[in-house]
């Protein structure tokens, strides 16, 4: 059982018993650790720790490995100096790397030119994997096209038809406008206006009176937590009713923290499952909790540990080399994961088919089908 | 457009015009009384909408629902905290720079900003994250066709226009009024005329610091929403309204708070671009002023400083 040896190897780990002397092997983990969206990052940053800790406590594996954890802020350019950081330092031999789109775009062109090989755990943005076709790049979880396909569908078929959209104006927000226009046009749905924002905005009362006179049902947002929050906020203020659509930047334990009661009744949509029902959901969750983090692993944790497992397993099976741990990721086929069968296609991505349709319900976020508005007791427009 | 539209801008650009004016006038009182830029002002909007925070959170520990009392414990606790960390900031790092170049207040400033900043996101609890902010004012909405006037809107409204009179009237009526403009207007003289220097410095550090925590609540009543890095643009702005007023005119302030806020909603509703320019438009309105008028809007008479 797998999960029975996880939980002896988390016991041995916990009791502190010595281990033999092995060599020592280093991966970089880079995410947001400060900043708007550094829950999302504290919580990669763990559950990839949690991957090292357990493999780490495990007798059988030929190496220690030693989690190198560096802070992109969210940033491009900060992004790009810890990536370089990271890449230029040979002790290290891969990477499990980025939430932020606009971040991992700038970076894959370091890993490229020093060949670290990376696998991307939370960014989601395309064209990190597909505008160019780097071998040192990979994808554990899916991107925005699959995200914004099944959305569109979804919403237009609970019959809404009129949008109003908010995007911020980083790639991140702008590649999500761009699909779910597509996608909405093709399914019927009609734009009435397109607002775009600054990542780090504070006021939105023009353009929520604007959207106000447009009398949209919906209101498409694509941007991370902190503007979310402030937007669903405000509409409020301004007695904007719609329906408050969100990406998965915002599936988050903090959006809800933020708003509280106001919350209530917003939906997103995120590929993968929630980590409680992926496959080896409850094991993460269990183990996680064990280590008392002092943050949750938020919507992406599970995807980080999954990409540190898999970085680790290539390089117990080839050895630390850049090289070699390369061609060993770029092979991967059918591997099971806790996220589910990790395949990466032509481009190094992994092809995740499920998008699980989100809706918030009574202070959390539930999977729509468990709730109470696909059973018909609540409803997302109140009467 | 609908008249309701138009009256629902006018009043968004009021809110923001209140709530810049707050925080410009502190950075005009501080260039006044010392001819010095304290770029940490931002952060002690921040701090004292986190201060608000957690005096809420520790009255609702204690049993405290009634949302008048929560409010008066939250204001008294954030200004008068705020104006003891202004009056520090000034003892610690302002008055001993006196005599060294401008730059270096500047600079030091600044990094006393960011320690703040980062000291909120690091301890206190999940502090990276936005807080929701209590709504203690009463939420009813007036309606006059597309117009939504919320109770809470107007009250705060009211709030920060009556603490930029109180400001003014402080500085014409008072005795504390006329040292600050005394010592603003010539230091030596003053303290010659047995006007105590530092301790009007200290004072004025004080008055600004705690409409920076004035602000800061307000901003978290309005916004129902706070976060650790708030004090950044609000900082920026802020700064921008106190020169485009004239830096060291009280008045200049204000009018470059709603000043800003009018170029902010213009750039967001009446132009043809996107609206994430509207800051870039309102900043560039204010590059514009600046050099079609160097010494600011109401520049800063030599007889009447402050």
């Amino acid at each position: 059982m797998k999960s029975a040896s996880l939980s002896v190897a988390l016991i041995i780990a916990l009791a502190g018993l010595p281990v033999q002397a092995k060599d020592t092997v280093r991966i970089a983990f880079i995410g947001p650790l400060t900043g708007g969206v550094s829950a999302n990052g504290l919580g990669g940053r763990n559950s990839a720790d949690l991957a090292v800790r357990l493999r780490n406590a495990d007798a059988k594996t030929p190496y220690t490995y030693e989690l190198v954890v560096l802070d992109d802020e969210c940033k491009p350019n900060v992004g790009v100096q810890v990536a370089t950081k990271a890449a230029a330092d040979n002790g290290i031999v891969a990477g499990v790397t980025h939430y932020c789109s606009t971040v991992a775009m700038a970076a894959v062109e370091v890993y490229r030119k020093f060949g670290l090989p990376v696998v991307v755990w939370g960014a989601v943005l395309p064209d990190i994997t597909y505008a160019s076709d780097y071998k040192e790049v990979h994808r554990v979880n899916g991107t925005m096209i699959n995200q914004n396909e099944a959305a569109a569908r979804f919403m237009t078929g609970l019959k809404f038809k009129r949008w109003a959209v908010i995007h911020d104006t980083t790639d991140y927000g702008k590649g999500h406008n761009k699909y779910f226009s597509e996608d909405l046009a093709k399914s019927g749905g009609q734009i009435l206006g397109t607002f775009g924002v600054t990542a780090d905005q504070q006021d939105f009362s023009a353009e929520l009176t604007k959207i106000k006179e447009l009398k949209p049902e919906v209101i498409y947002f694509a941007g991370l937590t902190p503007i979310g929050v402030r937007i669903r906020s405000q509409m409020d203020k301004l007695g904007v009713k719609a329906v408050f659509q969100g990406t998965s930047g915002i599936v988050s334990d903090a959006f809800i923290e933020g708003l509280g009661p106001l919350a209530e009744g917003v939906v997103a949509f995120r590929e993968g499952a929630p980590a409680e029902k992926l496959p080896g959901g409850r094991v993460f969750l269990d183990a996680y909790t064990k280590q008392k983090y002092p943050d949750d692993p938020e919507a992406y944790g599970p995807f980080a540990f999954a990409a540190t497992t898999l970085v680790m397993d290539a390089i117990d099976k080839v050895g630390p080399d850049r090289k070699k741990v390369r061609a060993e990721l770029n092979r991967t086929r059918d591997y099971d994961s806790i996220v589910g069968k990790i395949t990466f296609d032509d481009h190094r991505q992994n092809a995740v088919p499920l998008i699980t349709k989100f809706v918030v319900q009574d202070g959390k976020w539930l999977v729509w089908e468990d709730s109470d508005y696909a059973s018909g007791k609540r409803a997302l427009v109140k009467k | 457009m609908d008249p309701g539209l138009l009256a629902q801008h006018v009043f968004n650009g009021l809110m923001l015009g209140v709530i810049y004016a707050l925080v410009a006038v502190g950075f005009t009182l501080f260039f006044g009384v010392m001819d010095v830029i304290k770029f940490s002002h931002g952060d002690v909007v921040m701090l004292g909408a986190f201060t608000a925070l957690a005096v809420a959170a520790g009255l609702t520990g204690m049993g405290v629902t009634s949302h008048p009392l929560m409010l008066l414990g939250m204001l008294v606790v954030a200004l008068g905290l705020m104006a003891v960390v202004g009056a520090l900031l000034a003892r610690l790092l302002v008055l001993p720079l006196r005599g060294a170049p401008a730059i270096n207040v500047l600079l030091i400033t600044l990094m006393a900003g960011t320690v703040i900043r980062e000291g909120v996101r690091l301890f206190y609890p999940q502090g990276s994250n936005p807080k929701p902010f209590p709504r203690l004012l009463p939420g009813g909405t007036v309606e006059i066709g597309s117009f939504t006037l919320r109770h809470d809107s107007a009250i705060l409204f009211v709030i920060g226009v009556a603490a930029i009179v109180g400001v003014h009237l402080t500085l014409a009526r008072t005795r504390l009024g006329l040292a600050i403009r005394a010592v603003a207007q010539d230091p030596e003289t003053a303290s010659a005329m047995g006007i105590p220097f530092t301790a009007t410095v200290l004072a004025t550090f004080a008055i600004g610091s705690a409409l920076a925590a004035l602000a800061g609540v307000v901003n978290g009543l309005y916004y129902s929403e706070i976060s650790f890095n708030l004090g950044l643009l609000l900082g920026a702005i802020g700064f921008s309204a106190a020169v485009v007023g004239g830096l060291g005119n009280v008045y200049g302030a204000i009018l470059g708070g709603f000043l800003f806020a009018a170029l902010q909603t213009i750039g967001a509703v009446a132009l043809p671009f996107a609206s994430a320019y509207k800051d870039v438009f309102a900043f560039a309105a204010v590059i514009v002023l600046m050099a079609l008028r160097p010494a600011g809007l109401l520049a800063e008479r030599s007889a009447e400083r402050v």
